[in-house]
């Protein structure tokens, strides 16, 4: 009987699929963003469109991507060539903590 | 008498540098640094965002900043990697789901990554410009 322990703590599989669902969220955004932006840009249009509340929710969901796409993508850079411990560690939190103020920011942003 | 134990020393250390790299290696370390462009390029983006949004003479103002030509080189750079990085990982979805992984596939896909995305980056360019 062959009983081999193969699991880890799954972070890497929920990982991977974060980073893909993220990525068909922001192509979906994409679509979205070239169908509806004002043409000609004015500034009223830009606000007025910024103004709907399907906007403001969709752009949240893409700015929410966005953060979770690259905190996985700028760890994986850390994780790949800063060998130190200590200077790792404190790039990934800062990494996190600066990407957790970008999403305050975005929506002081989008609810104005 | 050869020296045995001279062998097996270990790590081994390879130089991979005299071997070339294949276009999917290169679609690969380009949609890395281009994913670590645009981390840090966030910030200028939600400052547009937030000045644009903010009030009319903020739009006219953001307006104002991307005429600058040093700013107009930074948003063609970034509209590049935001389409090589959008274009690469489209190719990866595919991947993910067992679309194009044969050789040849895989190299014609990957070129295709970097024309595409420069073709569409320098018509926005020109646009831009």
């Amino acid at each position: 009987m062959v009983n081999r322990i193969i699991v880890g703590a799954h972070y890497g599989l929920k990982d991977w699929l974060a980073q893909r669902v993220t990525a068909l969220v922001m192509l979906a955004y994409t679509v979205l963003f070239l169908v509806v932006w004002p043409r000609p840009m004015s500034y009223a249009g830009w606000k007025a469109l910024f103004a709907q509340g399907w906007m403001r929710f969709a752009t949240f969901l893409l700015i929410a991507s966005v953060l979770i796409h690259a905190w996985i993508g700028v760890r994986n850079i850390w994780m790949d060539y800063v060998k130190h411990t200590g200077v790792r560690l404190t790039l990934q939190v800062a990494t996190i903590l600066w990407l957790t103020g970008c999403a305050g920011w975005a929506m002081q942003i989008l609810w104005r | 008498m050869p020296d045995l134990t001279a062998k097996r020393r270990r790590p081994v250390w390879l130089n991979l540098s005299p071997l070339n790299l294949p276009v999917p290696g290169l679609v690969s370390i380009f949609h890395r640094i281009s994913g670590l462009a645009l981390f840090l390029g966030l910030v200028a983006f939600l400052y547009l965002l937030d000045l644009s949004l903010a009030s009319e003479s903020g739009y006219a103002q953001a307006g104002e900043l991307l005429r600058h030509p040093i700013a107009k080189l930074l948003v063609i750079a970034s509209i590049w990697a935001l389409l090589h990085h959008m274009c690469a990982g489209i190719r990866h979805l595919f991947l993910d789901i067992d679309v194009g992984v044969s050789l040849h596939v895989a190299r014609r896909s990957a070129f295709a990554v970097f024309v595409v995305s420069l073709a569409l980056a320098a018509s926005i360019a020109v646009r831009i410009w």
